[in-house]
C-alpha cells in the first residue's frame, strides 16, 4: 500500500506506521519456562540470553517500589525473599478465588479476599502488592518482548501468543488480556500442540496423520492432525489438566521418604522434610533420564538417610502416569475413528517427553519412534514464530485449528445444552433457540457454560447475562436465537435476540473471571504512562489501513472503468483523493475517517456507471468469464 | 441471438451486485472483486454450491477435501491478519460459512440429514423425526440392554461390527434412495442412521467403561 501512494507523491511519504512486514515474535508463554523465538529470512532464531539460555523461568520478583524482575534472576530470589516471588502463574489464568481455594493449600499462592465491585477473577498478595495473574502474566510478556527488541534492535508489538490446547474462553481472554496489558497485540493465540506441529511440518515437509504428546510438568496434551500439502488440519484434542513431570517428582519423593521413615523408625514427616524430598526427587528423575542408576541422600531434622534408584524402579514408580496419558491417547484415537497404526509420526513437546519410559510409552502405543529432534522444550516457541511470519509476512501453510471443550447453555434443572460440540472447526456460528416457560415472560437468563459434563456446575461457568425486553406473549410463543460465535483465536461471543419481535438485543458478555473493560482500562493507564496513546496511536492506525484500503479500491476501479467518466468527474474524484492522502499523512483519526466518508460520497455516481455497464456487458455476453473466482455456480444459477 | 429483452435484464441484475469496496459489478457469489480483490461477504448458496460439489448423497470425500482446503487457503482469517478491520470480520465469515458446509458435507449423517430437508421442501412439514418409528424405539432398547451386558472386549467388538455393517448397508439404501428422488424413503433410512450413528457413541463410551 505504501508503495503506491509513493508512486503518486515521489519524496512526500507519509509518516512511518504499522505496515505489513513489520516483524512479530513467537512466544511460548509457559507455566515453568517461557520461549520467545522470531522467524528470519531462513531460519527461527529462538532468543537467549548472555548465559546462551533460551528458557526464561516464568517467574517474576517484585520490588517494594512494584518494579518487576523477570526469569533466572526472579529464581534465585525464590529461597530468600519467597514472599516477594510467583511462579507458576499460568495455573491461575482465568481462575476466580473460588477456584483456587478448590485447589486446596498446594500452591504457593497468598489469596486477597475479594473486594464489592470487583471482578470475580483471582487476586494475589505479593509483598503487600496486590496484583492479578493478568498483571504478572504481563510482567512475563515485557521481558521477553525486551528480550527480542534488544536482539532485534527494533520496536517489537506484534506477537503470536501460544496456549495449551485445553485452556478454556476465560483462559485464553486472560492471555490476550495480559499481551494488552505487556504492549503486545495478539496477531493470534495458536494452540501450543498445533504449533508443535507446525515446527515439524515446515521443516520435513510432512503428509499424513501425525499425533503431537505433550507432557510438561503440570499438564498432558494430545492432538490428532493431519497434515495435507501445508495444510494443518486439527482432527481433535483431548488432554489431562492435571497430569504431568511434577507427578513424577512427587512418586520418587514419597517413594524415598517411605524408605527414610522405615529406616529412622519416624511417624510424621516436617514440611521441611518433604520439600527436600521433592526437589531430590526432581535431580533423580533429571538423573535416571540419562543414567542407569543413582544415589542420593535426604537431610532434614539432622538425620541423613542414603537412597537408590535405578532406572527399572523409577519407571515402576512412573508407569502408573505414562498409562494415563496413553490412555487418553486412545481415546482421542478411537473417538476420531482411526487406529494407533494409523499415525505416520509423533511429535514430542514438554521437557517431561525426555524421561525414556515416556519414549518407550508413545513408541510401543503408536508402533513408530517418536519425533524429537527439535528440542521439546523450544518447539512451541519455533512454531509460534513460524506463524507469525506466515500472518505478516504471508505464507503458503494454513491452520485449522478446533474448539477444545464444548460450549453450551443452562437449561431446566441445571442440565447443558450443548451447542457447540468439542473438536469442531474454527472459526464457527452456531444459533440454538429457546422458548419462554411463563406467560408474558419478558427476560431470561442466560449462562454460559464451557465442557462436556452433562450438568452445569460440573462444567465451567463462562458467562451469565439476562436478555430482557422480550414482548409480553403467551408461554413458548416467543423465539429466542442465542448464537455463539467462535474466532480464529478460540474465543467466544455469545449474542441473543427475539425472533418473532425481531428485537435483536445484542448483549455484551461479561466473562466470570475476566478483567471487567474498566478495570483493564484503569490496568493499562497504571501501568504504562503512554497507554492512552497507546490505544490513540492504534485507532490512528486502523483508521489509515481503512483509508488505503478506500484508495486503493476506487485505483483499481479507476484504471478499469475511467473511460465512464468525463474529465471533470475524474478530476473531481482525484481532488478528494488527494484530500485522502492529505489526512492519511496528518495524525488526525476523524479528519481521516472524514475523508474517507466523502471519497465514497465523491465516487457514487461513478460506482452506478459501473454498476450498469456491468449489467449491459452480462447480457451481450462479454464479461462473465472475467468475473473470475466465482463459488463455482452451477451453470444454471 | 442477441435479443435483449427485459426477462434478461432482470436476470442480469441478479447474477451481478456491486463490491462492499470499490462499489463495481461483481457476479453474485464471487470470493474476492475482479477490480480492487477486496474479499467479499459470503453468497447465499447452500452448502454444495459453497464448496463446490455436486448436489447429491455420494460425495468424493478426498475431492470435498482438497476443495476446502484450497477456499480456506484462500479466505482463512490468516490470510487477512494485516488486513483492515472490515476485511477481516468478512474473512471470519466466510470461514465460518465454509467451515459449516465441510463439516456437514463431510459426515454422511448430517449430510443425508441436510439434503433431506433441501430436497423435501413442502414435502415433509415435519422433517424426519426419531420417535415415529417405534421399531426403531425397541430395536435401541434391545442393543442398549445388550450393551449393559457386555463384560469383556469380544462381546463389544462383535456389537460394533454388527453396528458398522447395519451403517454401510443403510449408507448404500440411502444412495439409491437419493438417486430415486425417494424422499421419504430417504427420511426413513436417516432418521435409522442416527440411531445406528448414537449406537456406535455408545459402543466407544462401553469400551470406554471397560477400560477404566
Amino acid at each position: 500500500m505504501v508503495t503506491l501512494l509513493q508512486i503518486h507523491e515521489p519524496g512526500e511519504t507519509p509518516e512511518p506506521h504499522e505496515g505489513e512486514t513489520e516483524l512479530a515474535v513467537g512466544i511460548d508463554l509457559g507455566t515453568t519456562n517461557s520461549v520467545v523465538a522470531v522467524s528470519g529470512e531462513d531460519a527461527v532464531e529462538v532468543l537467549k540470553d548472555e548465559d546462551g539460555q533460551a528458557l526464561v523461568p516464568s517467574i517474576v520478583a517484585y520490588a517494594p517500589d512494584g518494579s518487576a524482575i523477570v526469569g533466572e534472576l526472579a529464581k534465585r530470589l525464590l529461597l530468600s525473599r519467597p514472599e516477594a516471588v510467583v511462579s507458576s502463574i499460568k495455573r491461575l489464568m482465568g481462575r476466580g478465588a473460588e477456584d483456587v481455594k478448590a485447589l486446596g493449600g498446594q500452591l504457593p499462592f497468598d489469596i486477597e479476599p475479594q473486594h464489592d465491585g470487583e471482578s470475580h477473577l483471582v487476586r494475589l498478595n505479593i509483598a503487600g502488592q496486590t496484583l492479578t495473574p493478568v498483571e504478572i502474566s504481563a510482567d512475563i510478556l515485557k521481558a521477553l518482548r525486551d528480550r527480542a527488541q534488544e536482539h532485534l534492535g527494533a520496536k517489537i508489538d506484534k506477537a503470536v501468543i501460544t496456549v495449551p490446547a485445553y485452556f478454556d474462553d476465560a483462559q485464553r481472554v486472560a492471555t490476550k488480556d495480559a499481551a494488552r496489558l505487556a504492549g503486545l497485540e495478539v496477531l493470534r493465540l495458536v494452540n501450543e500442540p498445533t504449533a508443535a506441529a507446525l515446527a515439524y511440518g515446515l521443516d520435513k515437509g510432512a503428509e499424513g496423520l501425525y499425533a503431537v504428546y505433550d507432557l510438561g510438568g503440570g499438564t498432558f496434551d494430545i492432538s490428532l492432525l493431519r497434515m495435507e500439502k501445508g495444510v494443518f488440519q486439527v482432527l481433535a484434542t483431548s488432554g489431562d489438566a492435571a497430569l504431568g513431570g511434577d507427578d513424577f517428582d512427587h512418586a520418587i519423593a514419597d517413594h524415598f521418604l517411605k524408605q527414610r521413615q522405615a529406616e529412622l523408625g519416624e511417624a510424621d514427616l516436617s514440611a521441611g522434610e518433604v520439600k527436600v524430598a521433592l526437589m531430590t526427587g526432581r535431580l533423580a528423575k533429571e538423573c535416571l533420564t540419562t543414567e542407569g542408576r543413582g544415589e542420593w541422600m535426604l537431610s532434614g531434622s539432622d538425620q541423613q538417610t542414603k537412597h537408590a534408584l535405578d532406572r527399572a524402579t523409577f519407571n515402576d514408580l512412573v508407569k502408573p502416569f505414562t498409562d494415563r496419558t496413553i490412555k487418553i491417547c486412545h481415546e482421542v484415537l478411537t473417538e476420531a475413528g482411526y487406529d494407533p497404526l494409523d499415525v505416520k509420526g509423533v511429535v514430542l513437546v514438554g521437557g517431561s517427553t525426555r524421561v525414556p519410559l515416556v519414549r518407550e510409552a508413545v513408541a510401543g502405543y503408536f508402533g513408530s519412534e517418536p519425533l524429537a529432534d527439535i528440542d521439546p522444550d523450544q518447539v512451541v516457541a519455533v512454531g509460534a514464530a513460524l506463524q507469525a511470519e506466515a500472518l505478516t509476512v504471508g505464507s503458503d501453510t494454513l491452520l485449522l485449528d478446533v474448539t477444545p471443550l464444548s460450549l453450551g447453555l443452562e437449561t431446566m434443572g441445571g442440565l447443558v445444552e450443548k451447542v457447540i460440540p468439542r473438536n469442531t472447526p474454527i472459526p464457527v456460528a452456531k444459533a440454538q433457540e429457546f422458548t419462554t416457560f411463563q406467560d408474558g415472560q419478558t427476560a431470561m437468563a442466560i449462562h454460559v457454560v464451557q465442557g462436556e459434563r452433562e450438568m452445569v456446575d460440573q462444567n465451567r461457568s463462562l458467562a451469565r447475562f439476562n436478555l430482557t425486553g422480550i414482548p409480553p406473549m403467551a408461554a413458548g410463543a416467543a423465539h429466542i436465537r442465542v448464537t455463539f460465535q467462535v474466532d480464529a483465536d478460540g474465543l467466544l461471543t455469545v449474542s441473543a435476540g427475539e425472533d418473532t419481535s425481531g428485537i435483536e438485543a445484542k448483549v455484551e458478555v461479561k466473562p466470570s473471571y475476566g478483567l471487567s473493560e474498566e478495570e483493564m482500562s484503569q490496568m493499562l493507564y497504571d501501568s504504562m504512562a503512554h497507554a492512552k496513546d497507546d490505544m490513540n496511536l492504534r485507532l490512528l492506525t486502523e483508521a489509515r489501513v481503512e483509508a488505503e484500503r478506500a484508495m486503493l479500491a476506487v485505483r483499481a476501479a479507476l484504471q478499469a472503468d475511467c473511460n465512464l467518466l468525463s474529465v471533470e468527474e475524474r478530476e473531481a474524484i482525484g481532488e478528494v483523493m488527494d484530500k485522502v492522502i492529505e489526512a492519511i499523512r496528518g495524525n488526525d483519526r476523524d479528519v481521516i475517517n472524514q475523508a474517507a466518508e466523502e471519497l465514497d460520497k465523491a465516487t457514487h455516481v461513478f460506482a452506478e456507471k459501473r454498476m450498469d455497464k456491468g449489467i449491459r456487458d452480462a447480457l451481450t455476453g462479454v464479461s462473465m468469464n472475467t468475473l473470475e473466482k466465482s463459488v463455482g455456480e452451477p451453470e444454471d444459477a | 441471438m442477441n435479443e435483449v429483452n427485459a426477462h434478461s435484464a432482470d436476470a442480469a441484475k441478479q447474477t451481478l451486485k456491486p463490491c462492499w469496496s470499490c462499489k463495481g459489478p461483481l457476479a453474485a457469489g464471487a470470493l474476492f472483486c475482479s477490480t480492487c480483490e477486496a474479499v467479499q461477504p459470503p453468497a447465499p448458496v447452500d452448502h454444495f454450491v459453497r464448496l463446490g460439489v455436486e448436489r447429491a448423497f455420494e460425495v468424493d470425500v478426498p475431492a470435498l477435501d482438497r476443495r476446502y482446503f484450497d477456499l480456506q487457503r484462500q479466505l482463512h482469517p490468516d490470510r487477512f491478519a494485516t488486513k483492515a478491520p472490515k476485511e477481516k470480520a468478512l474473512s471470519q465469515q466466510q470461514a465460518t460459512a465454509l467451515n459449516d458446509a465441510y463439516e456437514t458435507l463431510k459426515d454422511p449423517l448430517k449430510r443425508a440429514d441436510y439434503l433431506v430437508h433441501l430436497e423435501g421442501v413442502g414435502v415433509l412439514p415435519e422433517g424426519c423425526n426419531l420417535v415415529q418409528d417405534q421399531s426403531i424405539l425397541i430395536e435401541a432398547m434391545e442393543m442398549r440392554e445388550k450393551l449393559m451386558m457386555a463384560d469383556s472386549m469380544d462381546t463389544l467388538n462383535a456389537i460394533q461390527r454388527e453396528t458398522k455393517a447395519e451403517i454401510d448397508d443403510v449408507l448404500t439404501a440411502l444412495s439409491l434412495a437419493f438417486k430415486g428422488a425417494d424422499i421419504e424413503g430417504a427420511c426413513q433410512l436417516t432418521t435409522r442412521l442416527k440411531y445406528l450413528d448414537k449406537m456406535m457413541g455408545e459402543v466407544r463410551q462401553a469400551r470406554a467403561r471397560l477400560l477404566a
